[in-house]
């Protein structure tokens, strides 16, 4: 302990204990626990040392916390104080004129070592980064990473290589795109659309280029739709960089992509499958309102569409996998489907394929063959 | 959340912070103030305090100052060196990656503890708020429910059990394992280790483990082979690839564009009552994979060759029609 801890600061030390309990508790701070705040305490004077001087308002920006939060804080960490052998008061500070500094830190002016989960989400994701094709900042990554683990020590460095993500950013389409985002231009796609197997050409005035849930998208103002649209980068069928500078109205918001891709609307329709033990795999690949064991591995799900098309393609690569149970109508329409599709086989022989009738009437036949 | 524990955590961080010597739980009992009067309740909340810290991260030392001797009551000390942040200085480029790499946990524990990460980082006096020049935003989401367990188990070398319904299986099995690592592609997330049961290196999908993953075994009981590359056990299948095979097709004019994207020869289709339809030759290598894919597009695609696709195609439409009735 310090030996110098004089009567000045015993004073202090017995004005701050008088002066407590002071303040009610933040109502939102009943949220966080606390080890949460007590984390976020021995950060925030390491953050202020580190700087000489914060703003209040930059600080609780910084710290995701409101003002008042934080001056509840700053209250709490200048209360600190040792009572044996002699009372000290290791922490000052001031917040006046809305300008943080700190006068005494002593043993906590260094922020807290990184854990493991720490280090490691922040490792994990600077390697997968890592693995995107054409970086520029490859050598930013090499050396972050390389510090990051001096930093963290062996133990993080070795349980981060054993998550792995990859990153399939899907080659030149990316490569012609960042440039085009770079020299801020306008592209054009021919952009497939397989709810409609449908080609669809458009004007896109490129915002940012995202990779979410395994596929690359770009974010871009859809002179079309006239509204911010994500394109699935493996369903651009042709891109070409135009001449034209982008113009990106200033009201329009980047996508919420955290909140999920799939966005359910009222006018959605629901539609029941039951799948198979061989079908389950389409509740991993969709989002589905529901799912529900019905028991010997097989499913009944839920999906939701605006488009019921894309549905009806389902079914049809499901075949005995799994079938619509409602809307009966949207069954009736893939069996109709399914049937014309076999009314083809029988007029296109194999090899010859000769005098087929071009005739889409399903035969009276044809509808139970199967059985 | 109470603010009084908060305070008084604080104080016993800063007060094992400041000694040299071990302090034993009396002498921190008189210097940090809080603690209850009562032995039996300051013992417990002590633990409580202990354990707090440990989770937090703070490495706490028990020890004693006499060597030997024996006797001599254990006490406390946060060593500074083992506590404080090594420093460390990024360039803006540096800063600016970083602070992409925080961002792209979508959910729950990997988003919180890269956030964590990124505070003791600022604290340390990196400026993250920085533009990059990376040009491509990666969003990883961990929302699988085994995730956070799984996660934990290959940090802590700690072998796990679980149900796990595999697809085409009409029960759960109970499966245990030793795992080595998690792995992510396509936005789909699988574990890899060594099955106890099977007694070999296996392969689970997150999204395939139903209710919880428990504890199987102790921490640091797990060894990962040291030439072992989970990723390559986790997508390296080992089956021999088919070769690839052309398959020639009708496609009806103006529409299958999904296979159009990547038709060769396409060009009208020669027999009488074809017009209005193309042929074209498409590439392929799985019959079980390609048939439902092509049944997908109806009566827009027929296959006319070679046989055993084509069977594949009709017994999958077949399939279909017969649904109705089961």
């Amino acid at each position: 302990m310090n030996e110098t801890s004089d009567a000045v600061k015993a004073t202090k030390a017995q004005a701050k204990t008088q002066a407590k309990p002071q303040g009610k508790p933040a109502g939102k701070a009943a949220a966080t626990t606390s080890t949460d705040r007590l984390g976020r305490l021995l950060a925030l004077v390491p953050y202020v040392v580190s700087r000489d001087a914060v703003a209040l308002d930059e600080a609780a920006a910084a710290f995701g916390v409101t003002e008042k939060q934080l001056i509840d804080d700053l209250n709490l960490l200048w209360c600190v104080e040792l009572r044996a052998p002699d009372p000290y008061c290791p922490i000052d500070l001031s917040y006046e004129g809305g300008e943080i500094t700190v006068t005494e830190a002593e043993s906590i002016a260094r922020p807290l070592r990184l854990k493991v989960d720490e280090a490691s989400a922040l490792l994990v994701a600077l390697r997968m980064l890592a693995g995107i094709p054409d970086l520029q900042d490859r050598d930013a990554l090499s050396r972050v990473i390389a510090k990051l683990e001096t930093a963290a020590g062996a133990a993080a460095s070795q349980v981060s290589s054993q998550v792995t993500v990859e990153v399939d950013a899907g080659g030149d389409t990316v490569g012609r795109l960042r440039q085009a985002i770079g020299a801020g231009r306008r592209v054009h796609l021919t952009y497939y659309v397989p709810a409609r197997d449908e080609n669809t050409e458009r004007d896109v005035d490129p915002m940012r280029l995202l990779v979410v849930e395994g596929n690359t998208y770009l974010e871009g103002w859809c002179r079309r739709a006239e509204a911010v649209r994500l394109f699935r980068l493996d369903r651009v069928t042709a891109l070409e960089v135009l001449d034209a500078a982008a113009e990106v109205p200033a009201g329009a918001e980047p996508i919420d992509v955290d909140a999920g891709l799939f966005r359910p609307s009222e006018h959605d329709v629901r539609v029941s499958f039951e799948l198979t033990p061989q079908g389950r795999w389409v509740a991993d690949h969709y989002p589905c309102e529901s799912v529900e064991e019905l028991g010997e591995g097989r499913l009944r799900i839920v999906l939701r569409t605006p488009d019921t098309r894309w549905v009806r393609g389902l079914a049809l690569r499901l075949g005995d996998q799994g079938r619509i149970t409602a809307p009966a109508d949207l069954a009736e329409g893939v069996r109709a489907d399914a049937a014309r599709a076999l009314a083809r086989y029988e007029t296109a022989g194999r090899a010859a394929h000769p005098g087929g009738p071009d005739d889409p009437n399903v035969p009276a036949g044809t509808r139970r063959e199967g059985r | 959340m109470s603010r009084r524990k908060t305070e008084r955590l604080l104080n016993l961080v800063v007060c094992l912070l400041a000694t040299r010597r071990y302090l034993t739980a009396e002498q921190i009992r008189r210097a940090v103030p809080g603690y209850p009067d009562s032995d039996e309740a300051f013992k417990r909340m002590f633990e409580r305090d202990k354990e707090e810290l440990r989770e937090l991260g703070v490495p706490l030392e028990v020890g004693s100052d006499q060597q030997g001797g024996g006797g001599e009551e254990i006490g406390y000390r946060i060593p500074p060196q083992a506590y404080e942040l090594p420093d460390i200085h990024l360039t803006p480029d540096e800063a600016a990656v970083l602070g992409l790499a925080a961002r792209v946990w979508q959910r729950a524990s990997m988003a919180e503890a890269a956030s964590g990460a990124l505070l003791k980082l600022r604290a340390a006096g990196v400026d993250t708020d920085v533009p990059t020049a990376v040009g491509i935003e990666p969003r990883v989401n961990t929302g699988d429910p085994a995730f956070p367990a799984l996660w934990e188990a290959v940090r802590d070398r700690r072998p796990v059990a679980f149900d796990y319904q595999g697809i085409g299986r009409t029960q759960v099995a109970r499966r245990h394992l030793e795992p080595w690592g998690v792995v992510s592609r396509r936005g789909r997330w699988y574990v890899v280790g060594h099955d106890r049961d099977r007694g070999e290196s296996r392969v689970f999908r997150l999204s395939r483990i139903t209710g919880e993953v428990v504890p199987d075994g102790p921490a640091d009981s797990v060894t990962v082979p040291a030439d072992v590359d989970v990723r390559r056990i986790a997508f390296d299948r080992g089956d021999p690839v088919a070769e690839p095979r052309p398959a020639q097709v009708l496609l009806r004019a103006g529409a299958a564009q999904g296979p159009r994207r990547w038709a060769r020869e396409v060009r009208p289709a020669a027999g009488d009552g074809w017009a209005g339809w193309d042929e074209a030759v498409l590439t392929f290598r799985d019959v079980d994979r390609f048939a439902p894919y092509l049944a997908r597009f109806a009566d827009d695609v027929v296959v006319l060759d070679p046989p055993d696709l084509r069977e594949a195609v009709i017994q999958q439409l077949k399939a279909v029609l017969a649904g109705s009735d089961r």
